[in-house]
């Protein structure tokens, strides 16, 4: 089964890596969140510094939207998911693959909106380490919920709308635990523990559902 | 079947002319909070209804992906009771934001139990205009069944990192061992409860009933256009 689903991720990266549409759209659009937040919090005062984790995971949720939509956009052209389900892989398989893809563009996603942050909002990050498990736990979670959803707005109209209407109240959770955790990580907030055990307690708790609910869905995209 | 929900239909006007006359003038007003504390007689029994919609909505959804009880009875029930549930949950929040006002001094606070029912809710009309969405029915029906399911397993998780995010919210009224409510009060309140889940009840009958006259219609409708259109296309062959 990983096999089969790392097969998928290679897939879904190489096509991204040879359309650039991550590099073309999305990226840029985190950036710009980035400054847009610094114009409407003044970056003059202290606030910045207060609200850059918050401001962090609202733009990589945001970003994650259109990458969620493009990896299923990617499927829709040339009836490419009747194909993905003809190829004998097992859903649970192109489920936690088409994830994985989604977790690895998430993960660079967050490497240069970090850079970001520091730069732009001057945070203090040496202690980047506890970031660490933040960030994976964290894309865990967006990337196992944005597959579910994904998957569903793929086989329906009107999928901007609803992509974002289903899967911001569901990911609500993520952003609150990954906003403290990074705060308690900064040094500017505590219970670092409780909120990376969220954390992992979503991302495993969202990658079960997802590896049993997406034959169903397979079935029905 | 339909004298059972008229039955349950008088039996709500009645328990709700009963709440409103024990709520509103034989009830005196508290010692404390004064006339706003009559809304733990409408505000608390709306929570509860909410949760009980939300829970036959997930219990029927699950009914429906099981091979050997996947019916669309159980769709439709899903869908009735999560539209009653968002009405309830709407009120929930309405009614709580009426008493915060006073008693806090803000419409809305950042408070545990209010933040998750806020989720509750706009988890629940995402759900709602999932099922709204085209597609065939069983398709439909299927992919809305997952998505409560996914949505109710979230829900204890947003509770408790709400939770320990921070507690504002008044205790237990009810549930604990020694109720900070008796006599007149505690039966009014009590009482909300039954009225509010015979309305509940008959809301979701009826609601569960035009859903499915409008499957029906539907229905018919298309096999009336198929006939049409036969007659039509047995017109033109005997002309040629």
């Amino acid at each position: 089964m990983f096999r089969e689903a790392m097969l998928v991720m290679r897939k879904d990266l190489l096509i991204e890596r040879r359309s650039l549409a991550s590099t073309a759209h999305v990226i840029p659009f985190a950036l710009v969140m980035l400054v847009l937040f610094a114009f409407a919090l003044d970056p003059d005062r202290a606030t910045l510094d207060k609200a850059a984790p918050g401001l962090f995971w609202i733009a990589v949720l945001l970003s994650a939207l259109m990458a969620i939509q493009r990896s299923f956009a990617i499927e829709s052209g040339g009836s490419a998911f009747e194909f993905l389900k003809m190829s004998g892989l097992g859903p649970t398989a192109v489920f936690l693959g088409k994830a994985a893809a989604l977790g690895v563009q998430l993960l660079v996603l967050e490497c240069i909106l970090l850079a970001g942050v520091v730069v732009l909002y001057n945070v203090d990050v040496s202690a980047a380490v506890d970031m660490i498990p933040v960030c994976l736990l964290t894309t865990a979670g967006i990337a196992a919920v944005g597959t579910i959803y994904g998957s569903f707005s793929g086989a329906i109209s009107a999928r901007e709308a609803l992509l974002p209407l289903m899967f911001l109240p569901v990911i609500a959770p993520v952003l609150l635990a990954a906003t403290r955790a990074s705060e308690a990580a900064i040094g500017i907030g505590l219970d670092y523990g409780v909120w990376v055990q969220v954390l992992a307690v979503f991302a495993v708790v969202y990658l079960a559902a997802g590896s049993v609910a997406f034959g169903p869905l397979m079935e029905d995209a | 079947m339909k004298l059972l929900v008229r039955i349950l239909g008088a039996a709500t006007i009645v328990s709700l002319t009963v709440l409103v006359g024990f709520a509103l003038f034989v009830v005196p007003p508290d010692v404390i909070q004064g006339e706003y504390a009559r809304l733990i007689y409408v505000h608390p029994a709306t929570a509860w209804v909410t949760y009980t919609a939300f829970g036959i909505c997930a219990a029927a959804s699950a009914l429906n992906l099981i091979p050997r009880t996947r019916s669309m009875f159980w769709d439709t029930l899903a869908g009735a009771a999560a539209e009653v549930g968002v009405v309830f949950c709407g009120l929930a929040l309405i009614t709580g934001a009426i008493w915060g006002r006073p008693v806090w001094g803000v419409w809305w606070t950042w408070d545990a139990r209010l933040t998750s029912t806020a989720l509750l809710f706009t988890l629940f009309v995402g759900y709602l205009a999932l099922r709204r969405s085209s597609g065939p029915d069983e398709k439909r029906a299927r992919r809305s069944a997952i998505a409560a399911l996914i949505a109710i397993i979230d829900v204890p998780i947003v509770h408790f990192s709400v939770e320990w995010w921070r507690t504002l919210h008044q205790g237990r009224t009810l549930l604990r061992p020694d109720p900070t409510i008796e006599g007149v009060q505690l039966f009014t309140m009590l009482w909300s409860f039954l009225a509010l889940s015979l309305l509940f009840a008959w809301i979701l009958v009826h609601r569960f009933r035009v859903e499915r006259l409008q499957r029906q219609m539907e229905t018919a409708e298309l096999d009336r256009a198929i006939i049409l259109r036969r007659k039509e296309i047995k017109r033109a062959g005997v002309m040629q």
